[in-house]
């Protein structure tokens, strides 16, 4: 077992595409770095916290991007974003067989603020561009600093999302809310609390997260191959079937969750027995679990992924 | 933020391969970009870091990485977060082994 | 400018537009065509209801009405800040809206964001800025956080990101910046009717925001990085 939440953005990419197949666009050699950060005395890295590019996966062409949750949180700037925009553009030029996202980030980067704002919004239209070209795009979020903000929306406009249990998915950070509306609303050092709200078993069982893996690369590589081959053979760009049964779904969550404010209750009215015991399961002990309760589209139950 | 620079002549071993890069700018961390680069024989170092005021820590370290490797036609590039001389010491070694020692998969 | 205020100059032609608990939903009649229109207002915060509630009105749209003109009237102060919005998936409710906008698009209607009043972050991600086209009035603020929270969570002190927000486009919140990073079309200042009418009409399908921004200035690296990246050359910048 090899953690993959361990690894930094440039080891996980050896460790999920195929060896020595990977080139990275515009390596830090270029030294192309955030034109932003200087004034605010902060530091800057040579691939702004991203490495793009192409490589194989299972034997097909496969472009990629890893996030480096270290460098400002992994947080989208306007070279970060650029970069994403222009591997995904480049995707659909070349007929790229899958587009496999290594995402860490706490969304758009503050010190870039208006920058950052724009630029994750056209990470997301490009992200939907290259699934109405065809090409299948896989979201992993296994990183210790979660996929929050911008990236959170991003992430759910992939086909399917690949999660561990120690990844977290949401949209703000637990610090942000406490501090916005107190501790009470969300204690942010209740890192059992913070895990059963936004973690990937949670969003497992709610529906947001197609496959659930342990914290290692082959398992996650696994998964990634899977994810790609089952989706290769159904329609990945939106429709309006899918887009309709995904708001049913979503509807469905709302109505059920009345009155509900503890992620337990949801996990007991989806029919999971012990719902206390779900955080120590194991994933394989868990994945049986889930597969009788989780909530989901029916295009679910063979992992071909959503809308 | 701090910029310093530093030369070192008459170096010996000189480097091949692709550009490398170690370590990730976080907070107590730092990245190391290295390169072969056509540079007469020298191995020069430019260091960008948010610790300011530590140009004669820096220089040692530089020294001691210089008299252990003393690598010829090489540029460095680091970008720092105020890692310890410690930490410096490990990434320069460790982004020199990257291109001296066993070949890596894949393009970094 | 409240909401009402701004359908009536809108749409001379009159509207059929109501507001339920700070959430704009209708019709419109624009130069004799009818537009369906979403919105908020009140600066509500975009929680997982209203979120669903826009994207349930534009799959009805799509619909209901095939190749039907959308506006989505942008006034908030951002995503809901609660516990219950993160449990439920609040990031997947606002996804989903953004695809929703996606497929109309693509099924051929025009989609149009205003921004009237005020537009943060996360409220404004998956509506205004995943239209074909955003646009906002004058007086209008955009930006991604207030500053005594960036200061907070960016450890840069507030006196620092005040004096940015003066006239630095990245962080100052006018419209203006907006414009200049390619992030905004355009901004309508005189006769809003006539200013609409156009927008239905000259409307960009693909994603030409990152050229923009480097015509007009505001962000010099975004597209020759992009174009870099996407075409295996050199960064060239303007």
């Amino acid at each position: 077992m090899s953690s993959y939440l361990e690894l930094t953005a440039r080891q996980r990419i050896p460790a999920m595409f195929d060896a020595g197949s990977f080139e990275e666009f515009l390596p830090p050699s270029k030294r192309i770095a955030s034109p932003h950060l200087a004034q605010l005395d902060a530091p800057v890295s040579y691939d702004d916290g991203v490495v793009v590019g192409r490589g194989l996966l299972g034997g097909h062409i496969v472009f990629g991007a890893a996030q480096e949750g270290a460098f400002m949180g992994g947080a989208v700037g306007e070279v970060h974003g650029a970069k994403l925009v222009g591997m995904l553009r480049r995707a659909i030029d070349e007929g790229a067989h899958a587009v496999l996202l290594l995402l860490e980030s706490g969304g758009v980067r503050l010190h870039e603020a208006n920058a950052g704002l724009i630029a994750v919004s056209e990470v997301m239209r490009a992200m939907l561009d290259v699934r109405a070209a065809g090409i299948p795009v896989v979201a992993v979020v296994g990183g210790a600093n979660g996929c929050f903000g911008g990236m959170g929306i991003a992430a759910r406009c992939a086909n399917t999302v690949i999660m561990s249990e120690e990844g977290r998915l949401a949209m703000s950070g637990p610090e942000v809310i406490e501090t916005a509306n107190g501790v009470e609303e969300f204690d942010s050092r209740d890192r059992a609390l913070v895990w059963r709200t936004t973690g990937g078993k949670h969003r497992y069982l709610l529906g947001d997260c197609q496959l659930l893996v342990a914290d290692d690369t082959a398992a996650f590589r696994a998964a990634a191959l899977e994810a790609i081959a089952a989706l290769g053979a159904g329609a990945v760009g939106l429709t309006l079937e899918g887009l309709l049964a995904e708001q049913a779904m979503l509807a469905r969550r709302l109505h059920d969750a009345e009155g509900v404010s503890e992620p337990m209750e949801i996990w007991r009215r989806l029919g999971v027995p012990d719902p206390a015991r779900v955080p120590m399961l194991e994933a394989d002990a868990f994945l049986t679990l889930a597969a009788q309760h989780r909530a989901g589209l029916p295009s679910d139950a063979a992992h071909t992924g959503e809308q | 933020m701090e910029t310093l620079h530093f030369k070192f002549g008459a170096g010996e071993r000189p480097l091949t391969g692709a550009a490398q890069m170690v370590g990730v700018v976080g907070s107590g961390n730092l990245e190391v970009l290295i390169e072969a680069a056509p540079l007469g024989g020298a191995c020069e170092i430019d260091v960008h870091t948010a610790a300011v005021g530590f140009g004669a820590i820096w220089g040692a370290v530089m020294e001691d990485f210089h008299a252990r490797w003393r690598l010829a036609d090489a540029r460095i590039s680091i970008n720092d977060n105020g890692a310890t001389p410690a930490v410096v010491s490990l990434r320069l070694d460790q982004a020199v082994e990257s291109l001296l020692g066993p070949a890596t998969g894949g393009t970094p | 400018m409240d909401w009402q205020t701004l359908a009536t100059q809108l749409f001379p032609g009159g509207h059929a537009i109501v507001e339920r608990d700070n959430f704009l939903s209708g019709s419109a009649q624009v130069d004799g065509a009818t537009v369906d229109v979403i919105g908020t207002s009140g600066h509500v915060p975009i929680g997982i209801e209203i979120a669903l509630a826009q994207a349930t009105a534009i799959l009805e749209t799509v619909q209901a009405h095939p190749g039907r003109p959308i506006l989505i009237l942008v006034d908030t102060q951002g995503q809901r800040l609660r516990h219950r919005d993160e449990m439920l998936g609040i990031n997947s409710y606002m996804a989903h809206l953004g695809k929703c906008v996606d497929l109309a698009r693509r099924q051929g209607h025009t989609v149009i964001g205003l921004v009237y009043d005020q537009a943060l972050s996360g409220g404004f991600i998956t509506s205004g800025l995943i239209a074909s086209a955003c646009y906002a009035l004058p007086q209008a603020t955009i930006r991604v956080m207030g500053l005594p929270a960036m200061a907070r969570i960016t450890k840069v002190p507030e006196e620092r990101l005040t004096e940015l927000a003066q006239d630095n486009p990245v962080f100052a919140p006018g419209p203006e910046n907006y414009l200049r990073m390619g992030g905004l079309h355009g901004i309508w200042e005189r006769d809003l009717a006539q200013e609409l009418v156009r927008a239905l009409a000259d409307c960009p399908h693909e994603d030409r925001r990152m050229a923009l921004g480097q015509e007009r200035g505001g962000r010099l690296l975004a597209q020759p990085v992009a174009a870099a990246v996407r075409t295996g050359s050199d960064v060239r910048p303007a």
